[in-house]
């Protein structure tokens, strides 16, 4: 096949402009929800709308810098990335800087940057790397473990620095080993645990047993051909005994309590409603506060920078991890419903463009970037709504923050330049 | 399968999140009010409130400024705790009181710490505000009354209640409202309209600015001044009149139905109700349950009208024809009827009476007679019964005047299908009722109907509503209050009746309360009357009632006076009557002995009698 120069900035555009829009509305919110009194001007950096301003200069040059680069470099260099950025995440337990309880931050003068958000597109492709290895066959148990090591080592040292939000990310490349190849039962098996979690914390670990023991045994003696077989169904029964004590073990006394508090608010273990009322004043008074200036935004929304609850600053860190409940404020059903299709829209492209790709490289490390993103959505919007429990991650796009939007630029656009490359030959 | 589990995915949060929004946003939210968003703090600016005049412009209600104490407990300091009680005229208790309330309410909002502080205390106070951080003077605009007199007219302003509050979401806590006389019948005009600003505020209740930069934000209309009909003098005159009484005087322009005065005795001082004194005032005049000072007598008192009634007894018998002004009746002392020879008493010495001489002489016997003669003008008495009493309702009786004062009562006139309920089974007749003719039975007026139905037998056929408003901001307005109401008697039958009470001061029952160079023309009346005092039904001494209007020729004042257990017409009511009429026509009065004997005069002991406890006498002074 010819090699085509002008084809290395054939880019996407329907995805290129579906991330400007998000970027560009997502500084408008950010703007709204960082004002206060004293406006002076765009550039004030004092302010993260100012902040912000620079972020989205850096992120141009940034998305300049990764188009111009050849596209094999991302291949090429992807283990040294991932290094790089392995030894950056241990760095933060000698140089971290503390912020809300986490210790994830690098300070530089004042600017701060945040290693976890770059580890992100280093893990995804570390991962496409390894897993489009001619060497590699992901549906081999070795290499399955190995792949899982290689996510599990940047969770891991996350985790340690007490950014479980974070770490939960790193699971959605759950979607990248299930699309290459790893057999079915460990989908059956998440679902299952799934199921098996909510169920044990709602009702306690005796019934939910209860209840799969007398399924399992109606599944024994009425459905299953070879009935005198026994020892699968106790197999199961006990696996799923020893689950649920060890999902109970886990909520009582490895998480902690502000983490324990969040579930039990969302699985509404608490059934006295003034009771309740009052764990939904303190424990989620973030939640509290988000939903109620979501819902005040009504159907067309009170107009920009006009969200009474977004100027009093009712919601508390409402320009990063609750800029949503801003869009939904001031923007009301109609506009938060348009975010909401723009980030469907752009990780359904980023899927779409990922599955015609040749390469199993650049598909791999799609599905990575795919999965990044909708775990972010999934999770951040799901947190500002109060569909999901309180988990503190940001909005791709819209939070403010440098860190972030540059990690969330150089993830898209890391792709977008494999993806304008895909005709090409390597 | 393999490719779609995030494909999928990915749809279903999209789907989810929407019906989210839209259960949020749509389904879950009411339309978004300004009004209710505790993001939105509603800051009320008080226009002022309107002044109010009398008729001659002498002005008789203003504002004055009203400073209050207020306090931020949050924000207080350790203080001088002595110097600031020595300067507010408390002690300590009092302070804690007052502190440990405020912190009740909330240490973050200002509340009112001491209300209503002299213009003195303020000018100490603020020269040592400084000294006691946390507190702050607010000030606020009260009534300032430039008179004593017209309590029951002007009516007061209190802070709205939750009852008023309901009513009417222009008010909040805190506001004040008419809550009598005129301030309540024209609040609106008066108390004009509020400003309102939206600040926007933060979460820590702090103000962060003007919502949208005041898009929503209006300036306070002011409130607009009113000038009422009352003659300031005259009323003056009559509560001086009537001190140490209790009853009412409604005086009225019978050319326009215009008030000029509206005594309620005994009334109070307008100016007990401002200041820090205010509820302990209020609560005194609100339990005098003898005197009843809160109540104005001359708009709700109702009583049996007595002899002043005859006079339209008169005017209906001469419009239904059956007797003529040359009808005679020998009078023996004494109406007898029906078959059980029932007797009727009658004071007017007896003899040969006329149409006239009946009325200068309140003849018992030839009213009867009418009233008998018009109720058995048609064989079915309910149906003249009906005739009657419609002839009567056209004076005003027997129903709201529609006036605009803020009370009234109907009254009472009874028509046929009201015997016919009392009697179903009884066939009653003009006998079985007879004491309405003389203004007894089942009639019941109140002063200001009886001052109407004066003014319009003075216009010869129709009267005004009367009202209190002359003028808005000097525009003249309400309609209605200048349309003629008209009498259903004949204009030509007036002409006797007015000569009879004409008579009635010329040779009659009120002849020795003449007013040289005055025409007047009056009647006398006396009213039995009954209380309950533990529940027993007790006769008290009469009732003391008097109508009458001046000059004879185009009447300038129609007035009518109730002075309770005042024993009979002549006796009080009378010398009141003449005494206003002379004082609003000459503009002084000549009667100084008379004057005197009624300024003097009190009937407390009368007004105690009932609740001494003892048996008592009736009419004996």
């Amino acid at each position: 096949m010819n090699v085509i120069r002008s084809n290395s900035f054939q880019l996407d555009w329907i995805a290129v402009i579906i991330f400007t829009t998000l970027v560009i509305f997502g500084y408008f919110n950010i703007l709204s929800a960082s004002t206060s009194g004293e406006f002076t001007s765009y550039l004030d950096i004092t302010k993260p709308y100012g902040k912000q301003l620079m972020f989205m200069i850096g992120s141009l040059i940034l998305i300049t810098v990764i188009l111009t680069v050849d596209a094999k470099f991302y291949e090429r260099f992807a283990s040294i990335l991932y290094l790089g950025s392995i030894f950056s995440l241990i760095g933060l337990f000698v140089f971290g800087k503390q912020i809300n309880g986490a210790t994830s931050w690098y300070d530089f003068g004042g600017l701060t940057l945040q290693p976890s958000e770059f580890a992100k597109f280093a893990t995804a492709l570390a991962l496409a790397k390894y897993i489009s290895d001619l060497q590699t066959n992901i549906k081999e148990r070795r290499d399955q473990i190995r792949a899982g090591i290689l996510v599990g080592l940047p969770a891991i040292l996350i985790l340690l620095q007490n950014d479980a939000g974070s770490t939960i990310v790193f699971g959605s490349l759950f979607f990248v080993f299930y699309r290459e190849g790893i057999p079915q039962y460990y989908l059956l098996f998440g679902v299952f645990l799934t199921i098996l979690g909510i169920s044990t914390l709602k009702f306690s670990a005796i019934a939910t047993n209860s209840v799969i023991a007398v399924l399992l045994l109606f599944y024994q003696f009425f459905i299953k051909r070879k009935k005198k077989k026994f020892r699968g169904t106790i197999a199961i029964l006990l696996c799923s005994i020893c689950l649920s004590f060890g999902v109970e073990w886990a909520y009582t006394k490895v998480l902690q309590k502000h983490q324990q508090d969040r579930i039990g608010l969302w699985l509404r273990l608490e059934k006295d409603p003034e009771k309740l009322q009052a764990m939904k004043r303190n424990i989620s008074y973030n939640l509290n506060e988000s939903e109620k200036a979501i819902r005040s935004g009504g159907t067309f929304g009170k107009g920009f920078m006009d969200g009474t609850r977004t100027k009093g600053k009712f919601v508390p860190e409402q320009h990063t991890d609750y800029i949503f409940s801003t869009v939904g404020e001031e923007w009301g059903f109609f506009g938060s419903s348009m975010v909401v299709i723009l980030f469907v829209l752009l990780i359904l492209r980023i899927v779409y463009l990922a599955e015609q790709h040749k390469s199993q490289f650049s598909r791999v490390y799609g599905y990575g970037v795919a999965s990044i993103l909708f775990a972010h959505f999934l999770i951040n919007i799901g947190m500002v709504m109060g569909l999901i429990p309180t988990i503190g991650i940001p909005l791709p796009f819209f939070s403010y923050g440098g860190s972030g939007l540059w990690a969330f630029t150089i993830l898209v656009f890391i792709f977008l330049k494999l993806d304008s490359n895909r005709l090409n030959v390597w | 399968m393999r490719k779609i589990l995030l494909f999928g995915m990915v749809i279903l949060t999209g789907v989810s999140f929407i019906a989210r929004l839209f259960y949020l946003q749509i389904y879950e939210s009411a339309d978004y009010d300004l009004n209710n968003d505790n993001a939105i703090r509603k800051v009320f600016h008080y226009p002022k409130r309107g002044y109010i005049y009398d008729r001659n412009d002498s002005l008789l209600v203003a504002n004055q400024p009203s400073y209050d104490v207020m306090v931020i407990p949050r924000e207080v300091e350790p203080l001088d705790t002595l110097m600031f009680c020595d300067l507010l005229k408390i002690d300590r208790l009092k302070f804690l009181k007052y502190y440990k309330r405020a912190k009740r309410y909330s240490p973050r909002l200002p509340s009112v710490f001491l209300p209503h502080l002299s213009k003195e205390d303020y000018a100490f106070l603020s020269e040592n505000l400084r000294k006691f951080k946390g507190f702050y003077i607010q000030k606020r605009s009260v009534r300032d009354y430039q008179t004593s007199i017209g309590a029951n007219v002007l009516g007061y302003i209190a802070e709205a209640n939750a009852k008023d509050i309901k009513k009417d979401s222009y008010y909040k806590l805190g506001d004040l409202i008419g809550k009598q006389g005129v301030e309540i019948s024209y609040e609106k005009t008066l108390r004009g309209i509020k400003g309102v600003k939206y600040i926007q505020k933060d979460i820590y209740n702090r103000d962060i600015g003007a919502y949208k930069d005041g898009a929503f934000d209006t300036l306070p209309v002011p409130g607009k001044d009113l000038k009422i009909t009352i003659d300031s003098e005259l009323q003056a005159y009559g509560e001086l009149l009537m001190q140490n009484k209790i009853g009412g005087i409604v005086a009225i322009e019978p050319s326009s139905g215009e008030i000029l005065s509206l005594v309620s005795a005994p009334s109070y001082n307008p100016n007990l109700l401002v200041g820090r004194e205010r509820s302990k005032n209020y609560t005194t005049l609100y339990l005098d349950s003898i005197h009843r000072p809160l109540i104005d007598k001359g708009l709700v008192r109702m009583h049996e009208p007595g002899s002043p009634f005859k006079v339209l007894v008169a005017l209906t018998a001469l419009q239904e024809k059956v007797i003529k002004t040359n009808t005679n009746l020998f009078c023996s002392g004494q109406y007898v009827y029906g078959k059980n020879k029932r007797t009727m008493q009658c004071h007017c010495g007896g003899g040969y009476r006329n149409l006239d001489s009946a009325i200068s002489y309140s003849c018992n016997s030839y009213f009867a007679m009418a009233f008998r003669n018009t109720i058995e003008k048609y064989d079915n008495s309910s149906q003249s019964m009906d005739i009657w009493s419609d002839h009567i309702k056209s004076f005003g009786l027997g129903a709201f005047l529609g006036n605009d004062l803020s009370v009234g009562k109907k009254g009472n006139i009874p028509d046929g299908s009201y015997y016919d309920k009392w009697y179903p089974e009884f066939k009653w007749g003009a006998t079985t009722i007879i004491s309405n003719a003389i203004g007894q039975g089942e009639i019941l007026v109140t002063p200001i109907q009886l001052a109407n139905m004066t003014a319009a037998i003075a216009n010869k056929g129709f009267y005004f509503t009367p009202h209190i408003m002359k003028a808005i901001e000097n525009e003249e307005i309400i309609p209605d209050f200048k349309i003629p109401k008209q009498t259903s008697i004949d204009p030509k039958y007036y002409e006797p009746i007015i000569e009879g009470m004409y008579n009635v001061y010329n040779k009659g029952t009120a002849s020795f309360l003449k007013v040289p160079g005055i025409e007047i023309c009056g009647k006398t009346g006396t009213a039995e009357n009954f209380t309950k005092v533990d529940g027993v039904r007790q006769q008290l001494t009469d009732h003391s009632i008097f109508i009458a209007f001046a000059p004879k020729e185009n009447p300038k004042i129609a007035v009518a006076v109730l002075v309770e257990n005042g024993r009979y017409g002549a006796r009080w009511a009378g010398r009141v009557a003449s005494l206003m009429i002379e004082k609003y026509i000459k503009g002084e009065v000549s009667l100084k002995r008379m004057e005197q004997l009624v300024i003097e005069k009190s009937l407390e002991n009368e007004y105690l009698k009932p609740y001494s406890g003892k048996p008592f006498k009736i009419n004996d002074q």
